[in-house]
């Protein structure tokens, strides 16, 4: 037998407030109670008598609601009792009847002008401090090269293998399709644009040079940013997490050594292979597109992409990919090392990681760009 | 079929659980009745947490049957496991409390999930659930991370007392905190069973909770669990059984 849904009733006995609960009185009966009963407390009786006898189950909100009506009753200055409280009850009634301190679940908030100024000078601080910390780590890094560079055994060559090997030829397919299908957009709308003109051939010059100067490396590089910038944070950030990195120090491991230093050599030293890679098959895509659209034979394109592209245009993309990779793995693992407390503290590092990489090699692709206008090359 | 024993909260027939391959369980039985405190023991690996999971429904079963409050889990449709979801808390080990919402905020999860209260009743009621399981009502917008170990548990017990449930699981309760404050949560857990007419699924380690709290003690040994009160366990000549309650932490525990 299911007990019935709670139910009061409240009758004005002389100057005697009498009121009756029943059925099962929890929070099911509190939801759609309370509001009805917490206007029912008023000054007129003399005293207030809560009659229990026919509730039949209570649980700690029923119970909570009780001494609140109770309580209303008395800051109005109306005695008020139970009775036929059940024994079954009694002891969660006293456990639950005393006044609790109400306060907000909220998060303290400040004033929306004063949150953002907060937040303003909170972010300059920051950038200011993270610009300090960023060449702190790049020195601790240039130090344990220089150690490794005089003991030669003491890089890991295992580590640094295999994160080639992940970093650089499991990136191998996801490069090549994003490579390929560049060299196909930039033919074809160069195609369309320089048609126009009737200087379609001159499609092979634009996606040549900015294939192999620019577009190869920069794609590789936030992919790469992207893929392995973003596992090297959560790897190391779960380490710290379960206190592998301390556990490391305590061992007499220096975790620059050991974490840190294999994925940069192994980054600095894939990236250029795969911006290679990345421009060679960005390239193929372009000399389909140009046989489909102007009938070029390969031998034609290739021809003409010698003539037209200098050699040092793809000696300033090759030059550019070791930088990249540098800076993807640096920031990657020193986001991971400031990993602090619980895992949804390496979820927000790792997005830091990965925007603040790709940022970093924009900004660099921009300062090679200016330094190379300069130089003339 | 036999209609439902009212007295019992849980039922186990013939369960077997298998994980990546291998059984964790196998022809298990266990019967909980209601207002009872169950301890479950075992050696690490023996499945007690995967026993736990399997009742709430987290784990799948291979076979076997497991009753909750008088349902049959199996059958149960989506509805029928949010109506059954209602009537029962599990506390995890470290309490799983969602790390972005305040104390506050965790508890009243539930309440937002399956009521629809005004927001001021919420905040009383948490104010209530605090109160109960020991915390001051600061903790309520205090972030899970700010908190201490035994804290976060208080908090966890917190939000799984959120909806007056009939039905509390507890994973390793006393686990990671010192003696006193495993003795004052073993106290806590013994006075809200008794007042709120709990029925109590406890996997623990701790064997002096264990002897503290527990009405009956089920142990998991071959795949099995072994059920019966401490002296009945205590006459068991199984020689993990023995092993277990003759050590000397068990002796030392007995002794308290």
């Amino acid at each position: 037998m299911a007990p019935s849904p709670g139910w009061f009733k409240s009758v004005h006995e002389d100057d005697r407030a009498l009121i009756a609960f029943g059925g099962s009185w929890n929070l099911a009966a509190v939801a759609r109670l309370e509001a009805e009963l917490g206007a029912l407390a008023s000054p007129s009786a003399r005293e207030a008598v809560l009659d229990l006898s026919a509730v039949e189950t209570l649980d700690a909100s029923g119970a909570w609601l009780l001494a609140r009506t109770r309580a209303a009753f008395a800051a109005k200055g109306v005695p008020a009792r139970y009775t036929g409280i059940k024994d079954a009850h009694a002891a969660l009634i006293e456990r639950i009847d005393h006044p609790v301190e109400i306060q907000p679940v909220a998060p303290p908030k400040a004033p929306p002008f004063i949150a953002l100024l907060a937040r303003l000078g909170d972010g300059a601080t920051r950038a200011y401090s993270e610009s300090l910390d960023i060449v702190g780590f790049l020195g601790l890094i240039v130090a344990a090269l220089a150690r490794s560079a005089r003991s030669p055994q003491r890089v890991r060559l295992t580590s640094v293998v295999a994160h080639v090997e992940r970093a650089g030829l499991n990136a191998l397919p996801i490069v090549g399709l994003l490579s390929f299908l560049i060299g196909v957009v930039l033919a074809y709308q160069g195609v369309d644009q320089l048609r126009n003109f009737g200087a379609e051939t001159f499609t092979v010059n634009l996606a040549g040079i900015s294939i192999l100067r620019e577009i190869g490396v920069l794609m590789t590089a936030i992919l790469v940013a992207g893929r392995s910038g973003s596992a090297f944070t959560a790897q190391i950030g779960t380490m710290r997490v379960r206190e592998e990195v301390d556990a490391m120090r305590t061992l007499g491991l220096d975790p620059i050594d050991v974490l840190v230093l294999p994925r940069v050599l192994a980054l600095t030293f894939v990236m250029p292979f795969l911006a290679f890679y990345a421009a060679i098959v960005g390239l193929f895509g372009a000399g389909m597109s140009a046989l489909i659209l102007l009938d070029m034979s390969p031998v034609q394109f290739v021809t003409q992409l010698n003539s037209a592209v200098h050699i040092n245009h793809f000696w300033v993309g090759m030059i550019k990919a070791p930088v990249f990779g540098f800076l993807i793995a640096l920031v990657g693992c020193r986001y991971g090392l400031k990993v602090k407390g619980s895992a949804e503290n390496v979820g927000r590092r790792t997005t830091q990681a990965v925007v603040e990489s790709i940022f970093l090699v924009i900004v660099f692709d921009a300062i090679f760009s200016i330094l190379f206008s300069r130089l003339g090359i | 079929m036999t209609p439902p024993d009212p007295h019992i909260a849980i039922r186990i027939a013939g369960l077997r659980t298998e994980i990546g391959g291998s059984t964790v369980h196998d022809d298990l039985n266990l019967e909980v009745r209601r207002g009872e405190i169950m301890g479950v023991v075992g050696a690490s690996g023996a499945g007690k947490s995967v026993l736990l999971r399997a009742i709430v429904g987290l784990n799948r079963r291979a076979a076997g049957r497991i009753d909750v409050l008088g349902q049959d889990t199996a059958v149960l449709d989506e509805g029928g496991w949010r109506a059954l979801r209602m009537r029962m808390g599990v506390l995890f080990q470290d309490g799983a409390l969602f790390s972005s919402l305040t104390v506050g905020q965790n508890i009243q999860v539930p309440m937002d999930e399956f009521l629809n209260l005004p927001p001021a009743l919420k905040d009383a009621l948490t104010a209530m659930k605090l109160e109960m399981v020991g915390l001051s009502a600061s903790t309520g917008r205090k972030f899970p991370s700010e908190l201490s170990g035994g804290m976060r548990k208080r908090a966890g017990l917190a939000r799984a007392l959120a909806l007056d449930p009939e039905l509390l699981f507890l994973d390793e309760p006393t686990a990671g905190l010192d003696p006193i404050g495993a003795a004052e949560f073993d106290r806590l857990i013994r006075s809200l069973q008794r007042s709120l007419g709990l029925t109590v699924f406890m996997v623990t380690h701790d064997l002096d909770s264990l002897v503290a709290v527990c009405d009956r003690i089920g142990v998991l040994v071959d795949r099995r669990v072994v059920e019966g009160r401490l002296e009945s366990l205590l006459a068991n000549p199984h020689p993990w059984i023995q092993a277990y309650f003759r050590g000397p932490r068990g002796r030392a525990a007995m002794k308290a």
